[in-house]
């Protein structure tokens, strides 16, 4: 209780300083992200411009004719297809099998551990490395994957270098990665759950398919939607990947945004169709991003409020 | 208090062997191609009995690469020094801008704090490219092109929002009482934010450091957009070797091993602290 009764002397003793002192402290966090900020708003510039880069004489303000344009751009409602399904798919696929994984790791045991940390690996492993690592794994010549895709009857299965299985092979190699980090979040998720009603449903005898679909799957529901938008968030951008395996090919079977961004800014150096395929990418992370942290910022109170 | 059925634990260990072996094998397969010789890789059917060799990771080392056409100079050791510089000292100074704004934004609801914090997290989730493109014309501006201050200042960009509310979580666990107890006793808040909350949030900064370390190693865009041959890491470096033409393959998973080596390795010295900074706080301790 002295605590408080010798706070004042300690206010008004640095009065000023008390005030100064966070924006002091962050100041420098606060310029080096202003030096990122001022990109942005080039970006948004950039966008509602006429701009190539190899024509630079017919640069101009188009205000939102790059947009506009997008209505009627088979290219555009491709990328955006690709872009949904990539994330929809690899997403669905990763809470599916990590929500499995982290069921079955569930219980604490020598060889649970063991495991969980294995699965540590693809996640600590680039994308991009990782990318490679299966572009060798998946080489007609010698590849172990083809090699095996032979083995049960699939001659010639050319993975990522055929327009109807690039798509498959790509989502293999995010799985492979990102499978694990759903998998580490929901099994701290089930660890967490207080023990009662499931012991309760047990004296009761409820089979336990059903206090999986009735107990824990609603319980866990907030973890779920934490890692499936934190997922979704950076699925829907993925670069990495796909850039390293076949960069956005056969044709534009895999024209990503980020990807076909990448292709226009520097190969046929159109900065404003660029920009404003970017800027479409960034409203829809934005929207997800919030809904995102809302969910985020609940979560951890919970988890603080367990503790 | 097992009480599972034998059938059940048999398929349940089946699921995990299961597990582990699709997880593990591209790792596994890519250190045993790594020890091969072209011709041991390209036997058809592929086969696990070899006599291992160390050649391509010499051959790694020394930046003498064999290939179709003869002798090849690419020098990957270099590629693995700019990780190396590039993951240090971007973690370096994320550590030093954000662990006193982490601790400004945990201890002072100063105006426009919550605003700030989140527009930091939001870079964080804004496509990556949004930035590098105009930055690109910016950096041959201002002279910045292809160097290592301005590929650091661009990795603040992934490590500056993971240190901030990673660290900023663990500040706000420590009880502010602690804090004024010292101050009291005629301490100065920069004593106090030594002496009290940094070793406090130690676990927590650890994590988090660490965490920004395998990011900044990992990232691929930023070097491929902003670097050129003498500066990129080894993501972006790699991949120019799977693309030159003609390189043995033993000797490119040898490249790729060298590169996720330091990683891995460091994930399984430092595994607790991970989990504890993947799980985004929902789990503590």
């Amino acid at each position: 209780m002295s605590v408080q009764a010798d706070m004042p002397v300690l206010r008004r003793s640095s009065r000023l300083s008390r005030t100064l002192l966070p924006y002091l402290l962050s100041l420098p966090a606060l310029l080096v992200c202003i030096g990122i900020l001022i990109p942005f708003v080039t970006a948004i510039y950039y966008s509602l411009q006429r701009y190539r880069m190899s024509q630079p004489w017919n640069r101009g303000m188009n205000w939102g004719e790059n947009y506009l344009n997008f209505f009627t751009d088979s290219d555009f409602w491709n990328t955006l297809k690709v872009s949904l399904v990539y994330a929809g798919l690899t997403v669905g696929i990763e809470l599916v099998l990590g929500l499995a994984i982290a069921l079955l790791l569930q219980r604490r045991s020598r060889v649970n551990n063991f495991v969980s940390i294995m699965l540590l690996m693809p996640l600590m492993t680039a994308p991009a490395l990782a990318a490679l690592m299966f572009k060798l794994m998946t080489n007609p010549n010698f590849g172990i994957l083809s090699y095996f895709m032979q083995l049960i009857g699939f001659q010639d299965f050319r993975w990522a270098s055929s327009p109807d299985t690039a798509l498959l092979t790509v989502i293999l190699v995010d799985v492979w990665v990102y499978t694990p980090f759903i998998m580490i979040l929901l099994l701290a998720g089930l660890r967490s759950l207080p023990t009662q009603p499931f012991e309760a449903a047990a004296l009761d005898g409820v089979p336990r398919l059903e206090q999986f679909w009735r107990i824990t799957l609603p319980m866990l529901s907030p973890y779920i939607l934490t890692a499936a938008l934190f997922r979704l968030l950076d699925s829907i951008q993925q670069f990495d990947i796909i850039y390293a395996m076949t960069q956005g090919g056969p044709g534009n079977r895999l024209m990503v945004f980020q990807v076909e961004a990448y292709l226009n800014f520097f190969q046929s150096t159109n900065v404003g169709r660029s920009a404003a395929l970017l800027m479409i990418l960034w409203a829809i992370t934005y929207a997800l991003s919030n809904v995102f942290v809302k969910n985020w910022l609940r979560l951890r109170e919970r988890a603080k409020g367990g503790a | 208090m097992d009480h599972r059925s034998p059938v059940e634990r048999i398929l349940r260990a089946l699921a995990l062997i299961a597990i582990v072996v699709f997880f593990m094998f591209p790792i596994f397969w890519i250190v045993l191609m790594s020890l091969q010789t072209n011709e041991t890789i390209l036997r058809s059917p592929p086969s696990m009995s070899f006599v291992p060799t160390l050649k391509n990771y010499a051959a790694i080392i020394s930046g003498e690469l064999d290939s179709n056409a003869g002798t090849m100079s690419i020098h990957f050791m270099n590629n693995l020094l700019n990780s190396i510089l590039l993951s240090v000292f971007s973690v370096a100074l994320a550590l030093l801008l954000g662990v006193p704004a982490a601790y400004a934004f945990a201890r002072h609801k100063f105006r426009g704090s919550e605003d700030i914090a989140f527009t930091l997290l939001s870079f964080r989730f804004a496509p990556p490219l949004l930035v590098l493109l105009p930055l690109t014309l910016y950096f041959q501006a201002l002279g910045l092109a292809n160097t290592y201050l301005g590929l650091v200042w661009v990795y603040q960009l992934i490590c500056l929002p993971l240190i901030l509310w990673i660290v900023r979580g663990y500040f706000e666990d420590i009880s502010p009482d602690i804090e004024h107890a010292y101050r009291i006793a005629g301490h100065g808040w920069f004593a106090t934010f030594k002496k009290i909350a940094l070793p406090l949030a130690g676990p927590g900064i650890a994590a988090a450091g660490l965490l920004a370390f395998i990011f900044a190693w990992n990232n691929f865009v930023f070097a491929l957009v902003l670097a050129s041959a003498d500066k990129q890491p080894v993501t972006v470096g790699a991949l120019a070797f799977v693309t030159a033409s003609g390189i043995q393959y033993g000797q490119i998973a040898a490249a790729i091993v060298m590169s996720i080596a330091p990683t891995l390795l460091l994930a399984l010295w430092a595994q607790r602290y991970l989990v504890e900074g993947l799980s985004l706080g929902a789990v503590k301790g």
